[in-house]
């Protein structure tokens, strides 16, 4: 992966917004590079949208830089920054049709020989929008004015796309579709797309990389995956879907690896994480629901755990077991899909559980 | 299973129907006694005529009053729609401290006495040593007319999504472009909206024109002053109807822009929509 070798877009460096003593974003500092989609993810009020509106130039930062593709944005206003922005109201200009909107910040540049229409047609085309240039704002459904705000957007060939929480106020369906759509879209663009989303999912199933942000910081840059698996601490793990926690003594701790111990799972040899500063004697391991598998009749595992369930909730495809575990102060949570009886399994069964113990990740307290 | 309403009892219609009456009938003499061929307004009606109507070109006064309406109230509306637009938009757009109070001190001429506004205007105009004419009647009338003119441009300005007057900067536009672009062409029904109410309000206004003017006369007190000859009663009263079918044409196209404008700005964005 040239990863590395990218150039970087966007260079967020201690970046502090305050309102009052209030802090809305504390001391953020994130590269955003060439050609990639990032996202901001986090719950109301951790500072993402604040983020997102200081590189669109709504906002300015209290102190802290940024920069877009090398330029500094200081003094630089909204009108004349190299970012487009797609909306969460999605602001289509109720008194213009798609077209008039697509073609409203071409407007200005006063293009040659038909070249804007060409680029309005192009657009339109990308968004699957074409033949729907003379349609008002107001007979577009809401995944059509979605589009309309993207296509208004790409126009202009910005080097970042803003996306302001673009997918909320659309219904399940039509969300899951879109994402794929503005991932595919992304991708065929190649422009640098900078995503606002509270939303774990789309956040993982979207971006190359994703931030996490809690009250104003950001707690975690990674990929999708090393987010989902490798959590920085318990706020991270537990914003990115279901986690156990298991309280942990540690052991030993050297350069690369921990060794605690457990009541669940004994003792217990982890990668240490990037990130982690031993806070005391104590550590917090996590595994995620759907690491931990269920043993049916004899079959054993090289890494296993015993106990009783106590709960069972069915949700279809999948079924969430509560485990007790003898030790554990909180019983196990279990995701086990619904291809061998996990969903007849009676409460009260005895059952062992196979881990990896690869999939334990270590938490600082 | 949905609970239907009827209108309780016959009472209340009846109630209803004599309120209508009470406030429309005399309204309706006014055009009746204008085509009855007699000069008195008394039933049985004479006969059918519009005699009153032909007078009316014809007479050089009438057309001055007239002319002097039309200046007045032209000025006036344009400059409380003016005014209006700069207060409408700061009360609906910002917040600040007084806020409120200063909303309601600007629509207090609405409710205070028309005599008590126009005596202390004259007091005012005459201290600043303006010499009464139909200027200080636009000024008189300015007054009166922005409550109404911040009336329909709050509600046109009101939701008005903030977000549009950004995504126009995001896109490359000037402030000024936005405001051209965007933010005027959104609120323009609101703006004529109010330009048209305010001159409804201005060419009907009385007292205070009564007060303020100085040799010139507007349409209402031309009409005041022909009250006082009998025989004039009946181009009065064709004046009279003339007037109030221009008022209920103006205010009617007036209400329809402002609920236009309304929707226009408050429907707008995808999460309501």
């Amino acid at each position: 992966m040239p990863e590395q070798l990218q150039r970087s877009m966007i260079e967020i460096k201690n970046v502090t917004r305050s309102y009052g003593a209030f802090k809305a974003l504390d001391d953020a500092s994130l590269t955003i590079r060439e050609g990639e989609f990032f996202s901001l993810l986090g719950p109301s009020g951790c500072g993402k949208t604040t983020l997102l509106r200081m590189i669109a130039g709504f906002d300015n930062p209290t102190s802290g830089s940024i920069a877009v593709g090398g330029q500094p944005m200081e003094g630089i206003p909204a009108n004349r920054r190299p970012t487009n922005m797609v909306f969460q109201s999605y602001a289509i200009f109720p008194h213009l049709n798609v077209e008039q909107n697509v073609a409203y910040g071409l407007k200005r540049l006063k293009l040659q020989g038909g070249e804007e229409k060409r680029r309005v047609e192009e657009a339109l085309a990308q968004v699957s929008l074409t033949g729907l240039g003379k349609r008002l704002a107001t007979e577009l459904s809401g995944g059509q004015r979605q589009r309309v705000a993207l296509a208004r957007a790409l126009v202009m060939r910005p080097k970042v796309l803003l996306l302001d929480e673009p997918l909320s106020a659309l219904d399940k369906k039509l969300r899951e579709q879109m994402q794929v759509e503005l991932r595919r879209l992304q991708q065929a663009v190649g422009i640098t797309f900078v995503l606002v989303t509270h939303d774990q999912y789309e956040a993982l199933a979207m971006s190359d990389r994703i931030a996490v942000m809690f009250g104003g910081r950001i707690a975690q840059v990674a990929s999708p995956k090393e987010i989902y698996q490798r959590p920085v601490n318990r706020q991270v793990a537990d914003f990115l879907g279901g986690m156990n926690f298991v309280k942990a003594e540690i052991v030993e701790e050297n350069g690369a690896t921990l060794v605690v111990d457990t009541l669940g799972f004994g003792r217990v040899k982890t990668d240490k994480p990037k990130a982690f500063v031993r806070n005391g004697g104590g550590a917090t391991l996590g595994i995620r629901p759907e690491r931990l598998r269920v043993l049916w009749d004899n079959a054993t595992a090289k890494f296993e755990v015993a106990g009783k369930v106590v709960e069972r909730h069915y949700f279809g495809e999948i079924t969430h077991l509560i485990v007790e575990i003898p030790g554990l102060e909180k019983p196990l949570s279990v995701t086990e899909t619904n291809d061998f009886g996990a969903d007849d399994i009676p409460v009260g069964t005895s059952v062992r559980l196979a881990y990896d113990p690869e999939a334990l990740v270590a938490m600082a307290d | 299973m949905r609970a239907r309403r009827f209108l309780p009892g016959g009472w209340l219609s009846a109630y209803a129907f004599l309120y209508i009456v009470f406030l429309y009938l005399p309204v309706i003499f006014l055009p009746i006694f204008s085509i009855n061929t007699a000069p008195t307004p008394k039933f049985p009606l004479a006969g059918y005529t519009l005699k009153w109507y032909e007078d009316l070109p014809n007479t050089p006064a009438l057309l001055d009053a007239a002319w002097n309406s039309l200046v007045v109230g032209v000025s006036a509306s344009v400059l409380a729609t003016v005014l209006g637009i700069l207060a409408a938009r700061s009360i609906t757009r910002y917040r600040y401290p007084g806020r409120r109070t200063i909303n309601g001190l600007i629509m207090a001429p609405l409710v205070l006495p028309e005599v008590i506004v126009a005596i202390s205007m004259l007091l005012v105009m005459l201290q600043l040593g303006l010499s009464l004419s139909l200027f200080t009647v636009v000024l008189g009338h300015v007054l009166v007319c922005i409550p109404y003119s911040m009336t329909v441009l709050t509600s046109g300005f009101e939701g008005f999504d903030r977000s549009l007057e950004e995504a126009s900067a995001d896109l490359g536009e000037s402030a000024f472009g936005t405001f051209r672009r965007v933010t005027l062409p959104m609120v323009a029904p609101a703006i004529i909206s109010s330009l048209l109410v305010c001159f409804t309000i201005s060419l009907d206004e009385f007292i205070i024109a009564f007060f303020l003017t100085g040799t010139e006369a507007t349409l209402p007190i031309y009409i005041w002053g022909q009250l006082r000859f009998a025989s004039k009663l009946p181009g009065v009263l064709a004046l009279g109807t003339l007037l109030l079918v221009a008022s209920f044409l103006l205010m009617t196209i007036a209400e329809i822009l402002r609920r236009r404008a309304a929707r226009r700005t408050q429907n707008e964005g995808g999460l309501y929509a």
